[in-house]
């Protein structure tokens, strides 16, 4: 899998299907890494935020591609978000990435993980729990984040 | 009976692994004894009872028939048939009995003067013990000691699936079901290590979730559990500083916890003493520096799909962090 | 109407000839693909299941196979974890859900009518749509383990590796949808078992009278009726789980784990019985008919088939021996579980007494029995075993219980099935199966049988568990593993040649006649093939073995219909007729009914507004089924 991110991901990422936001195993894997690395402490167990911001609001400050999650957690934020660089793997922040971004999700996509074996504060991933959760309303109340590449 | 027990032996000495004992026909603990005793007491019996009834099958099949056959009165095939069913129901309550019987002697676990929780996860072995009076309390990983002759009370939790904790020479074996706490009585009659491996399958390294259990002596126990809670002493030796240095900076230290150290990750297993087990990965490699490099390497060509990820180190690294995990005993 | 057009054209009115094309051109099936997909015939429809169910016995041996080689060396790397994992759930599902419980069925659809001397199964349309889910199920599961998307939790999938956080994709999913279409097929073919064995039977032939192969085929439907609905709610909770997000099996809101294991091992041990059960019925038919005599003991062998039914719901438990459940409860299943050893022991010796007071013919289909014999009861005795709780504690998930299962299942299912087909296949062809290569078949697959799976006995009781990908070398197994491994190869030798026989004498074996066997049952009273329509006049029983009784001719009851399909309706009990009943033509809504369920229950597995849009095909196929044709029924 490419390892350098600039901008949109290389062209090999879209001819393979999206692996890290399509793939079951994958976003598994990254719900098990949200839990293991500490990212509950400021972004909530069910990722309703906290001192960090929430992602089950759907609203995705730095844009909603795996692109800009990937360089976030990889690189750090302003305003505390700290750099996973070096404590993770590539792949481990890309699989990461994949399943931050359907705790957003207003559409359920197949491949996402079910509830947790825990105890249930927010709908599952697969069942588009911002969309569930937050009614955008006919114009929407966030801002348009641009097509995704 | 004889027979059975020689029989059990030969194939006992067949069962002694030099990676420990792992047979439910070689028994070192008093609770597999019992078992082992009902296990030859049955076979024996059933070995009888099938031999019984092949010969009646035999006979049936080729007995001299005369050529013109006299009926055989119904009323013999009737008592026949009703002696051999008297027979079964004579059989199966004697050894529904002997099997009650059997339970009753192992005994609870309860009775336990040790307590060790165990909590499994996919696919390694989460060891608790317990702060007594003459030690504070530790984690450990994939090895459990305890003391001979002695009862220990092991709880059993899950972290994740249900696992199996099975170490047939010393016990049978019991479930470990998250959302319960099970029990099991464990207790060694001879030193030695004995090796048990998860019995229900919990996922794609089910077959790599090995354990093993030392007994010894009771005062080498207890020296063993006081140097277990003290934290991991400083290495003298330069490439093991190094390595310390390096665990620290790299991801390492995000999942491990080193006692005495930055490192408080309690994702994978406690490594503080890893270098005094004799097994690491759970039973798969030999505690050695060679198989921690391999391991710390490449922990998916070795055990494919277990949680522990591939990261990237120089060599230098690699030498230096293979160094001083050998060097936490 | 005339009077004549009322009463219409009756058996009586017509010569033999005239008879038998009367009938037969009421009682065919349409020509052609249209026919095949169309027929309600309980012969087409059985013997089409059976080929379908051995198909996937050869698929099933096929994984076995890829099984023991990567077992064959500790640390092999022929098969990754991941593929082995889906190999032996794929290997157990596919032998217990599609091949054991549906051929069991398939030879009751099969023969169970020509047994009782009817002309159609009951419900005719159901049975078509049985098949026809069934092979929607089996196709589902294989065509999924091709596409890497198979289940890989066992074949049993406990929660919670199977649950939403640790059964990753919709591999678990399409397994829980699996079960839905298999058990709603037993189901279906349950139902109309129970209804022709009470009702459909010979005038005559009344609840003693009837064949003891029909008598497990009664009881096993039963069974199936009581445990596939714990099945069914088990695999249903598990889809709502993973794609709803229900919290059945959820500890952390109110859910049990071990619920699914009750649930399932309530389904899961009867479940053993309705495959051992009809195989009781064929070891019956054949002792019957190779020692030339009735079986000893009619009655305790029916008590027997019943009890065993009864006691099979109280064992369940037993599977759960060291899931940590009260000591108590689990010492009262140690009882029941050793207590079933009485009504199987008793129906031995039954079967030993007759052996011993008849004359033993050795042709194959008895040379299966005697094998059945040999290993069912080394494989009931090992059951008795792990029936013990401390027993168990120490052989549970190892391959001593695997050892056990394959004694009992291949022993006590598979060897009188075989049996089954040599003796019953020329009445289903017309053609012998070879003499010479089916002792050569016996030969094989019991000798590499037992070579295969005894030595598993001793791997469990050193140490060796289950499911297992590959194991250390330094473990003291790897000799007799190389051994099973290479034993399987001759076991599957003996398989090859025995599809290699029967594929051969169905185009070009010996012709046979109506009676080869010179057996006692009504089957034997039928051309070999039967006739689409069976019997040309329904056979009158005035005993248990009729074509022992009446060697010569056959009485029979006259007044059924020919110019529309008739079958007799008798009572439950003493089997006097009742009345005629108009049975169903072919009909193409079955099979329409089916790709509905299957559109439906392959969508939920994706959403669950399946259910509620799903639901609109099946409504529309099943107005078309039970659209009235306006026949008048039940004239007496």
């Amino acid at each position: 899998m490419p390892n350098g991110i600039g901008g949109a991901p290389p062209e090999s990422y879209f001819a393979m299907g999206k692996p890290y936001e399509t793939d079951a195993y994958n976003l598994s894997q990254g719900k098990r890494l949200y839990a293991w690395f500490g990212c509950p402490a400021c972004h909530g167990d069910d990722g309703r935020g906290g001192a960090g911001p929430s992602f089950l609001d759907g609203w995705w400050l730095y844009g909603p591609e795996i692109v800009s999650i990937v360089a976030s957690v990889r690189d750090g934020r302003p305003h505390g978000m700290p750099a996973f660089r070096d404590r993770m793997t590539t792949e481990q922040i890309w699989q990461l990435a994949g399943y931050v971004q359907t705790i957003g999700a207003y559409k359920p996509k197949v491949a996402a993980p079910s509830r947790n074996d825990d105890k249930q504060t927010r709908p599952a991933e697969n069942r588009g729990p911002a969309k569930i959760l937050f009614d955008q309303g006919p114009a929407g109340f966030h801002q348009d984040q641009g097509p995704s590449p | 009976m004889r027979a059975a027990r020689v029989l059990t032996l030969w194939i006992a000495a067949f069962a002694c692994g030099c990676s420990g004992n792992q047979s439910a026909l070689a028994p070192y603990g008093a609770p597999a004894m019992h078992v082992e005793h009902l296990i030859v007491a049955i076979v024996a019996l059933c070995t009888a009872i099938w031999v019984a009834v092949m010969l009646v099958l035999g006979g049936a099949l080729w007995r001299r028939r005369q050529p013109v056959e006299t009926e055989i009165r119904q009323s013999h095939l009737a008592s026949a048939v009703s002696a051999a069913v008297a027979a079964t129901v004579i059989l199966i309550a004697g050894m529904t009995i002997a099997s009650f019987y059997t339970t009753r002697s192992i005994g609870l676990p309860q009775r336990g003067s040790i307590t060790i929780t165990v909590r499994a996860q996919q696919w390694w072995w989460q060891v608790f013990y317990a702060s007594s009076a003459t030690t504070r309390g530790f984690q450990t990983a994939n090895e459990i000691h305890i003391p001979v002759g002695q009862d220990v009370h092991v709880q059993l939790e899950s972290a994740d699936v249900i696992h199996s904790f099975w170490v047939p020479s010393l016990a049978g074996k019991q479930d470990l079901v998250p959302g319960r706490s099970n029990s099991l009585l464990l207790r060694a009659e001879k030193p030695g290590v004995y090796r048990g491996q998860c019995a229900e399958f919990c996922g794609l390294q089910h077959g790599h979730m090995a354990l093993m259990v030392i007994a010894e002596a009771p005062a080498d126990y207890t020296r063993w559990a006081a140097s277990q809670s003290a934290d991991a002493m400083p290495s003298l030796a330069p490439d093991a500083a190094a390595g310390r240095m390096a665990f620290l900076a790299r991801p390492c230290a995000a999942c491990h916890t080193i006692r005495g150290t930055a490192a408080i990750g309690n994702t994978g297993p406690d490594l503080t003493h890893v270098g005094s087990r004799q097994t690491i990965a759970a039973g798969l490699l030999e505690t050695t520096r060679g198989s921690l490099a391999a391991w710390i390497a490449d922990p998916q060509t070795l055990k494919p799909g277990n949680n522990m990820p591939i990261v990237p180190l120089t060599s230098a690294e690699l030498q230096d962090i293979s160094a001083y995990m050998e060097s936490l005993k | 109407m005339t009077d004549l057009g009322k009463a219409g054209l009756a058996d009586t009115a017509l010569s033999n000839t005239e008879l038998r094309r009367a009938l037969a051109s009421t009682w065919s099936a349409q020509p052609g693909l249209w026919g095949a997909l169309s027929t309600v015939d309980h012969k087409v429809i059985g013997r089409r299941y059976v080929a379908t169910a051995f198909v996937f016995l050869a698929l099933g041996g096929v994984l076995s196979l890829l099984m023991r080689l990567q077992l064959s060396q500790p640390e092999a790397r022929f098969i990754g974890p991941d593929r082995y994992n889906q190999i032996f759930t794929m290997h157990g599902s596919n032998m217990m859900f599609l091949f054991a419980v549906p051929v069991m069925q398939a030879m009751a659809v099969y023969l169970v009518p020509l047994m009782v001397g009817t002309r159609n199964i009951a419900f005719p349309r159901l049975n078509a749509f049985s098949y026809w889910i069934y092979l929607a199920g089996g196709l589902l599961l294989w065509i999924a383990f091709v596409v890497d998307t198979g289940p890989d939790v066992g074949w049993f999938a406990y929660v919670p590796l199977s649950g939403p956080q640790y059964g990753i994709g919709k591999r678990a999913d399409i397994w829980a949808q699996m079960i839905t279409f298999t058990e709603l097929s037993a189901l279906a073919i349950a139902v109309e078992i129970v209804v022709t064995v009470f009702k459909q039977r010979a005038p005559g032939m009344s609840l003693d009278r009837i064949p003891l192969f029909v008598w497990s085929m009664l009881v096993t439907s039963f069974l199936i009726i009581l445990a596939m609905p714990a099945i069914m709610i088990a695999s249903t909770s598990l889809i709502l789980d993973r794609l709803v997000g229900t919290h059945f099996f959820n500890p952390a809101e109110g859910g049990d784990v071990l619920l699914w294991q009750h649930l399932f091992w309530f389904f899961g041990h009867p479940e053993v019985y309705i495959i051992f059960l009809p195989a009781v019925g064929m070891v019956s038919t054949i002792v019957a008919t190779f020692t030339g005599r009735p079986v000893f003991g009619y009655l305790a062998m029916v008590m027997a088939l019943v009890a065993t039914g009864v006691l099979a719901f109280g064992l369940w438990v037993h599977h759960m021996f060291v899931a940590g459940l009260p000591r108590l409860g689990e010492s009262f299943f140690t009882a029941s579980s050793m207590a079933i050893a009485v009504p199987a022991g008793l129906q031995i010796f039954c079967w030993l007494a007759t052996i011993w007071a008849g004359k033993p013919i050795f042709k194959t289909p008895f040379l299966f029995v005697i094998g059945f014999i040999v290993i069912f009861v080394l494989g009931g005795l090992t059951g008795v075993m792990v029936a013990s709780v401390p027993f168990d504690t120490q052989v549970h998930d190892t391959y001593f219980v695997v050892a056990h299962f394959h004694y009992v299942l291949v022993g006590g299912a598979v060897f009188p099935l075989l049996g089954a087909i040599y003796y019953w296949f020329p009445k289903l062809t017309g053609r012998m199966m070879s003499e010479a290569l089916g002792r050569w078949v016996f030969g094989l697959i019991f000798v590499g049988f037992n070579l295969t799976f005894f030595p598993m006995h001793i791997l469990g009781l050193e140490g060796m568990p289950r499911r297992i990908y590959t194991y250390q070398p330094e473990m003291p197994w790897a000799g007799l593993n190389m051994f099973v491994s290479l034993s399987a190869i001759v076991l599957a030798a003996g398989f090859a040649l025995f599809f290699f026989d029967a594929i051969r004498s169905a185009r070009w074996g010996a012709v046979a006649g109506a009676n080869p066997w010179g057996a006692s049952t009504l089957e034997w009273a039928t051309a070999s093939p039967p006739h689409p329509y069976n019997f040309a006049m329904p056979p009158v029983v005035s005993s248990r073995e009729p074509l022992w009784a009446d060697a010569v001719t056959l009485p029979v009851a006259a007044g059924l219909r020919v110019d529309r399909r008739e079958v007799v309706i008798t009572s439950v009990v003493e089997g006097t007729p009742q009345a005629r009943e108009a049975s169903v033509g072919h009909s193409i809504w079955p099979l329409w009914a089916a790709l509905a369920t299957t559109l439906a229950l392959i969508w939920s597995i994706f959403s669950p507004w399946a259910v509620v849009w799903g639901s609109i095909p099946i409504a529309v196929s099943l107005i078309g089924w039970f659209w009235p044709k306006g026949a008048p029924e039940d004239e007496s």
